[in-house]
């Protein structure tokens, strides 16, 4: 049983179509959504969302935001999705070394620390999704 | 005569002007449509969240967040968008005139955009700090922007904090608006906002009903939830207003290079009516030497 899937940012909707199943990093930990979940609304860490679609398994890099079930429709609302192809590895590694840095440094206050934090874990979550093709 | 040469040049310089505002003409019409193509698709995104956030606020109790509130009055921090380059007409005047009037005497600011920052630092407001949005606005240009309104509203150094912009109402007219953003008042949450213009029409308002009836579990619980959303709810506020300013922003451009260019091809004709005169002159006047000789030596 297949149900729509919707991946949208600010910027624009990056995927909608019906797909089988749908895993998302969830903020409390991954989860899978099948056709007919029950109608529900979670935040979402950054990580991988894995979707199946006429038995191909795709996968994006995402970033913070939500998902919110209702009426067999599931919609990811993110702030980043990013597919394999369209990742820039030296660019990501680049990022993540100067959050690292960033963090390692001092005068790094809470605040700063859990955005660098974010970015680190986003830049990972592309990192893995590149690395797992080659 | 040097009359004729001095007019030629004249021409010639006014001719060029009307090329650069036409071409500046063009870009910004470019500019416009990309900037109210990126509201439109932020449409999907905001119809989501509203449906979210209203059916979030019947599940939970409304004032306890602190992010949410009615403040009236206290410290005010002001964010002005204003933008990067001049030539775009009577924008930044307008929205410098409705910052004057709508922001209290003690307010502090924090601005986007060059013009305003000048104007406001010269008439003696404080300046917190300076942003720098690019073109066309990145999603993550606003994030910054949003977390340190929110970390300067919840240490409590402000009380209220509130954003002036250039509404986008079509590409005649853009008006200077100013809306509070942060306490979030429970009672406008998710309703439609009164500036969104771009792309204004193209959804239906959230239908209240509806969503409310939605029976959403909430992972791990809907104060969870909405902690995580309001965030997000201020860094998608910021980007639409900060959208809207960029489409204000070139509209207004394409406008005022576009009269411009009118201006400046009218005068292009006068002063090729002009010249064509005193050409007409110069010979006239030669022909009556010539004849004035020739009569003179009979």
């Amino acid at each position: 049983m297949s149900f729509q899937l919707d991946i949208v940012t600010p910027e624009k909707t990056i995927f909608s179509d019906t797909v089988d199943d749908v895993y998302l990093p969830g903020s409390e930990g991954e989860m899978g959504i099948l056709s007919m979940h029950a109608a529900l609304v979670a935040p979402l860490k950054p990580g991988e969302l894995r979707y199946l679609k006429d038995g191909k398994i795709e996968e994006l890099a995402v970033g913070e935001g939500f998902v919110e079930v209702a009426d067999n429709k599931v919609s990811v609302l993110i702030d980043l999705a990013i597919g394999e192809d369209a990742i820039d590895e030296a660019k990501v590694e680049e990022a993540m070394k100067r959050a690292q840095e960033a963090l390692a440094g001092e005068n790094v206050d809470h605040d700063e620390m859990a955005a660098l934090q974010v970015v680190i874990a986003k830049s990972e979550a592309m990192l893995r999704l590149k690395r797992k093709r080659m | 005569m040097a009359n004729l040469r001095d007019i030629r040049r004249r021409i010639k310089s006014v001719k060029s002007t009307s090329q650069i505002t036409k071409a500046m003409e063009l870009v910004a019409a470019a500019k416009m449509k990309k900037a109210q193509d990126q509201a439109l698709a932020g449409r999907d995104y905001a119809d989501k969240l509203n449906k979210v956030l209203v059916n979030l606020k019947g599940n939970t109790d409304d004032e306890s967040h602190p992010l949410l509130g009615q403040s009236e009055g206290g410290k005010e921090l002001m964010l002005v968008i204003s933008t990067q380059r001049g030539l775009c007409g009577g924008l930044n005047t307008n929205l410098l005139k409705k910052v004057r009037k709508e922001a209290s005497p003690e307010a502090e600011y924090v601005t986007v955009g060059k013009k305003l920052r000048q104007s406001i630092a010269k008439s003696g407001g404080n300046i917190v700090t300076d942003w720098e949005v690019a073109d066309p606005v990145p999603f993550n240009d606003a994030k910054p922007i949003a977390k340190f309104l929110t970390d300067k509203f919840l240490s409590g150094e402000y009380d209220k904090i509130t954003v002036a912009f250039n509404n986008f109402v079509s590409t005649l007219t853009q008006t200077p608006h100013v809306s509070q953003l942060l306490p979030i008042r429970a009672d406008e949450l998710a309703e439609k906002q009164d500036y969104e213009g771009v792309g204004k029409g193209e959804i239906g308002e959230t239908d209240d009903a509806a969503a409310l009836n939605m029976d959403y579990e909430f992972e791990p619980s809907a104060e969870g939830v909405l902690d995580k959303l309001l965030p997000l709810y201020i860094n998608f506020q910021i980007y639409q207003m900060l959208v809207e300013a960029r489409a204000s922003e070139h509209s207004a451009r394409m406008v005022a290079m576009k009269a411009a260019t009118d201006n400046a091809n009218k005068m292009v004709k006068e002063l090729t009516l002009e010249y064509n005169k005193a050409r007409q002159a110069a010979i006239t006047a030669e022909l009556l030497e010539i004849t004035t000789a020739m009569k003179a030596m009979e």
